[in-house]
């Protein structure tokens, strides 16, 4: 059983496999379409950037006493331009749902960072993974804001390796 | 006349609301474990697992099955012989806000295409109404995410193309989609009418139950031969191929000019969330 643990080298990403679950256990950083739009604008992220993980979520509200509200990936295709200057500045992994254009995978490669998704529609199992959170930034964008969350044995599966392969490549195709 | 008091209506929207997002229907689930048999590779067999394990979580009340927790969309059937002393859209958005508010439901709704300033309440909701004979008020309810909404599609064919030209319609959106809409999908086809109706048709074929057909023969037809053709794609489970795409295939028709063909496709992720409550 594959696991990592923030922040990310280089060198622990290289014998992850397209198709094979990977737990991630550490610190985690929320973001998606809004958020992104401020991270590459900003000159000082709310962040260390460099061997972070992004993931692209935004829960529902928590109720009195809990950590979170549900938590599953949202699509990570609309992420795809915005992802590219965040890799440049050390972003090694992103968690979300479903495909990716060519233009992503490319730069992924070259920054070789790498790409997982965590089962979509999954929000309650996958919040129960999730240990603390703390709001970083942008509280005004609501479910949309940056925070820091502990995972614990945060299941995903890898969908862009480092060597070119993904996991939605059809057997027939 | 028969009076149906306001407070039942908001009261039954927001309860149906705050059900649904927890409990996935049995036919649902029998449906998962079904398609968890029938894989073959493990990655596909752990995201139905996934699925699984999931809705047992979330039926504990606790944590709703998705962070998507949609924007509503209620078909509403008013018999004749009911009389309203209020506008009952508004009673129906009352109980829109009040099951995201105390429901703790995300609210996913914004005022405008580019400021996207969200509404905070989840409202308003989509509501289509329709006057039928009777003294029931039947409101069908959905919270639709966006995942698979975003993969939808409307095309007017000619009406040459046939059952042929729909076919390849249909394939060719679910082709585009891939894991995008959150498979193993429900897909819902409204054929005729005009460029709204078949909009409106696809959207309604999505509230049938799980394992019903049509009643009419050359329907039912491509509806079985659409599935077949739709799990042959090898999209599989979240895209990581498969044998499971679609779980269903629901198509309504309706009557349309001589000149067209609408085709809408309305694609429903694995959490189908819907409910229909009779007052």
């Amino acid at each position: 059983m594959k696991r990592l643990t923030p922040p990310i080298s280089e060198k622990s990403l290289e014998s992850l496999q397209a198709g094979e679950k990977v737990f991630i256990t550490g610190t985690v950083y929320t973001a998606r379409d809004q958020a992104h739009i401020r991270l590459v604008d900003e000159k000082r992220p709310p962040f260390d950037l460099r061997g972070s993980i992004i993931y692209y979520v935004g829960p529902t509200p928590a109720k009195e006493g809990q950590i979170v509200g549900s938590s599953g990936p949202t699509s990570s295709y609309r992420m795809d331009e915005l992802a590219v200057p965040l890799m440049e500045r050390g972003v090694k992994v992103m968690i979300g749902k479903g495909d990716r254009s060519e233009d992503f995978h490319k730069a992924m490669l070259l920054n070789k960072s790498v790409y997982l998704i965590a089962t979509g529609g999954a929000a309650a199992l996958l919040a129960s993974k999730i240990k603390s959170r703390k709001l970083l930034a942008y509280e005004e964008l609501g479910p949309e804001a940056v925070y820091e969350l502990q995972v614990e044995d945060f299941p995903c599966f890898v969908a862009y390796d480092l060597h070119g392969n993904s996991i939605f490549r059809r057997a027939s195709g | 006349m028969r009076k149906v008091p306001a407070e039942q209506v908001k009261k039954s929207v927001k309860e149906a609301l705050i059900r649904m997002n927890h409990h996935l229907d049995d036919s649902l689930l029998t449906a998962f474990r079904k398609a968890r048999d029938k894989e073959r590779r493990e990655v596909s067999k752990s995201i139905l697992d996934d699925l699984i394990e999931n809705q047992e979580i979330a039926k504990q009340g606790v944590f709703p099955l998705c962070q998507d927790t949609g924007m509503v969309v209620m078909f509403v059937e008013i018999g004749h012989e009911l009389t309203m002393d209020y506008s009952l859209e508004d009673v129906l958005n009352q109980g829109v806000k009040e099951a995201y508010e105390e429901g703790f439901l995300r609210k996913s709704v914004v005022k405008h295409p580019f400021r996207r300033e969200n509404t905070s309440d989840n409202t308003p909701a989509i509501v289509h109404f329709k006057h039928v004979m009777g003294d029931q008020l039947r409101i069908k309810i959905a919270a639709k995410g966006a995942g698979s909404e975003n993969m939808s599609k409307v095309g007017i064919l000619k009406p040459s193309d046939g059952a042929e030209g729909v076919k390849k319609m249909v394939r060719n959106a679910i082709e585009e989609a891939g894991g995008r809409p959150c498979p193993p999908i429900i897909v819902g086809i409204g054929l005729g009418g005009n460029l709204e109706k078949s909009a409106l048709l696809a959207k309604e074929a999505l509230f049938r139950d799980l394992d019903d057909e049509s009643d009419d023969e050359d329907i039912r037809q491509l509806e079985r031969e659409l599935y077949k053709e739709i799990n042959a794609l090898d999209i599989g489970p979240m895209g990581v191929g498969g044998e499971t795409t679609c779980l269903a295939v629901k198509i309504n028709t309706y009557p349309m000019h001589i000149a067209s063909l609408p085709v809408a496709i309305n694609i429903q992720c694995h959490a189908s969330r819907h409910e229909e409550v009779i007052l």
